[in-house]
């Protein structure tokens, strides 16, 4: 019994939530589907981890879906990269999970919790099963599983402009969406195929056709649509800011993550890195965006009121820093993206962990509702600054280890990298700007008379809040493991094609 | 004339296209918008299943004599795709219900107006 369902871990990885999700529906006893969700989420973490210790050393483990050998059935393949990034998304929901139930408990009324948990059961799994398969059409669909599920999450937002935000999310993501399929239909035109191990072995053959050009164009900017790569951003600060304060902290650590997963891929083990950067101008476009990215994101950040979207524009402009470590094409560069999009995800969870603990006690977070929060929520805000230091890339946190391999990658570079360099200079510059502008207001103004008598966070807030707090710490100080995960993810997608 | 008559499915699926993207681009009422999607969408649709077609191809059943076969994969792709499509529909409508609810009107500039932003 026990080998039977470690034979079928792939495929409990993506079943385990999605199965939990209409159960969430059904038993909507008060607290009963959030205990499933969250017993769920730590078997799928579990999975993860057992996942990712088996192909640690390299090993690609291909289980074919329901016994249907590929390249004909779907095929579920764990590699170092994808294991990896499974690994942090299931141990975000855990963290997030953690979270909801006092907070939801405050945001969501009660007969419609268990649809909340449902929802967010499935935008788990359609996420993992993006990561997991190795068929490009299922792709597709988990991509539309989490990208549905996710509009649901964000329209339980108490403001009115959630729901326009969320439309605004549903037209634009089923347009990248729309996109990328359109590039899989040019693909299998061409191919035939629709496995992703067979698409690259099968492709070069037909590389040199309009068709397949064509398909590329439409994938990665589908994919990018999904990233919000500047300028396709649009849609993120809205969605982020109004949504429900778990759905802002899963979201913001983990689906445009998947989506930057998504274009390493395609780009990498699909269509190759030769065909990709060679024949198609993508290093040149990445670099450019990127750089805009990082800079426009952080400048608009400097301007913003509302602390929420302080951090959504902060978040394009670190997005704009993996897409930089992903262009600078070498094993060292990409690693240093990998291991970016590990780091911001832990920083940016404990950032808005923060906020939804200031958001459970003043009901919204404006920047003032800051006013002298240091004093009145000394720990809620401690995290904060750990996690804002992180941002700005403070020795001993997170974000000091990705700039500085970011660093060390352009530096092999030349005359590229240190333009590169200056960028991540001036973007963290504008870190400081905004970051201090917030810790100011918290720490040198004094509270409102009615705000004074406003105590510190619940514990159950403050435990997974000051869980990626001391993250953000830890690796930062211990660095091999995610190093190591992160090279290992690099060098296996350079070696891929 | 080939590339006129002989491509007139893709022609068409670039046409359905464009319009359905000029749909949700141009015009600030939100049904319209979730109906140039819808186009957008259908578009794709047409595409896959053209893929498919081979002249004189027959349907996929094994029979005797018959040596050519439409590829039913794309067909059962699309499948997915429509349910996706649907899913997705039916979403943006019931948040169109709820935008009306809170704003009371679904024009994408009065909205903008009522929130203050633009």
């Amino acid at each position: 019994m026990m080998n039977l369902l470690l034979d079928d871990l792939p495929a409990l990885q993506v079943m385990l939530p999605l199965l939990c999700a209409p159960l969430c529906f059904i038993l909507r006893i008060k607290g009963l589907p959030w205990l499933i969700a969250f017993v769920t989420s730590i078997l799928t973490f579990a999975v993860s981890f057992m996942l990712f210790n088996q192909v640690a050393d390299g090993d690609i483990l291909s289980y074919a879906m329901g016994g249907w050998a590929p390249p004909w059935g779907i095929e579920y393949r764990v590699d170092r990269l994808n294991s990896f990034f499974m690994l942090l998304i299931s141990g975000i929901g855990v963290v997030a999970l953690l979270f909801a139930r006092k907070s939801v408990d405050s945001e969501i009324i009660a007969c419609k919790q268990s649809i909340f948990y449902s929802a967010f059961m499935l935008c788990l799994a359609g996420l993992l099963g993006i990561l997991i398969t190795g068929d490009a059409f299922n792709v597709f669909v988990f991509l539309e599983i989490s990208a549905l599920s996710s509009y649901v999450l964000i329209s339980f937002g108490q403001d009115r402009r959630a729901l326009t935000a969320t439309f605004q999310y549903l037209i634009m993501g089923t347009i990248g969406a729309t996109m990328i399929l359109i590039g899989l239909g040019f693909m299998y035109m061409m191919t035939g195929t629709l496995n992703m191990a067979d698409l690259a072995t099968r492709l070069p053959e037909v590389m040199n056709t309009n068709t397949i050009r064509t398909a590329f164009a439409f994938i990665v900017i589908g994919a990018s649509i999904k990233l919000a790569l500047f300028p396709l951003h649009i849609w993120l600060p809205n969605a982020y800011s109004y949504a429900p304060s778990v759905v802002t902290v899963f979201l913001a650590a983990t689906s445009t993550k998947v989506a930057l997963y998504v274009l390493l891929r395609f780009v990498f083990t699909v269509f190759g890195a030769e065909f990709a950067f060679g024949e198609m101008p993508l290093q040149h476009i990445l670099m450019f965006m990127a750089v805009l990215a990082v800079l426009t994101g952080s400048l608009c950040a400097v301007f913003q009121t509302n602390i929420k979207h302080v951090l959504a524009y902060s978040s394009i402009g670190q997005i704009g820093y993996m897409v930089i470590g992903v262009a600078l094409l070498t094993t060292t560069g990409l690693a240093a993206g990998i291991l970016h999009v590990f780091n911001h995800a832990i920083m940016k969870a404990c950032l808005f962990l923060a906020i939804g603990c200031v958001y459970y006690r003043h009901g919204s977070a404006r920047i003032e509702d800051f006013k002298g929060i240091g004093k009145t929520m000394p720990w809620t805000m401690a995290a904060f600054v750990i996690g804002g230091l992180g941002l700005i890339g403070m020795p001993l946190t997170v974000g000091f280890i990705s700039k500085w391999y970011l660093v060390i990658a352009a530096m092999e570079q030349g005359a590229i990298g240190a333009v590169t360099i200056s960028i991540i200079l001036i973007g963290s510059l504008l870190a400081v700007a905004y970051v201090w502008r917030i810790v100011e207001v918290a720490y040198f103004n004094e509270p409102t008379k009615e705000k004074a008598k406003i105590k510190e966070a619940p514990l159950a807030l403050l435990i997974p809040t000051w869980i990626m707090a001391l993250a953000t710490i830890y690796f930062g100080i211990k660095t091999d493991f995610s190093v190591i995960a992160a090279t290992n993810a690099a060098t296996t997608l350079m070696g891929a094609k | 004339m080939d590339t006129i008559a002989g491509l007139f499915n893709y022609w068409i699926v670039i046409v359905l296209m464009m319009i359905g993207f000029y749909v949700v681009i141009a015009d600030s009422n939100l049904i319209k918008k979730i109906i140039g999607l819808n186009i957008f969408q259908t578009s794709v649709f047409i595409l896959y299943i053209s893929v498919a077609k081979i002249d004189g191809g027959a349907a996929p059943i094994l029979e005797d004599g018959i040596t050519n076969y439409v590829n039913p994969l794309p067909h059962v792709l699309i499948l997915t795709a429509i349910v996706v499509g649907i899913a997705t529909t039916a979403l943006g409508l019931a948040l169109i219900v709820r935008i009306k609810e809170a704003y009371n009107t679904i024009e994408e500039d009065e909205i903008h107006e009522k929130d203050g932003t633009l």
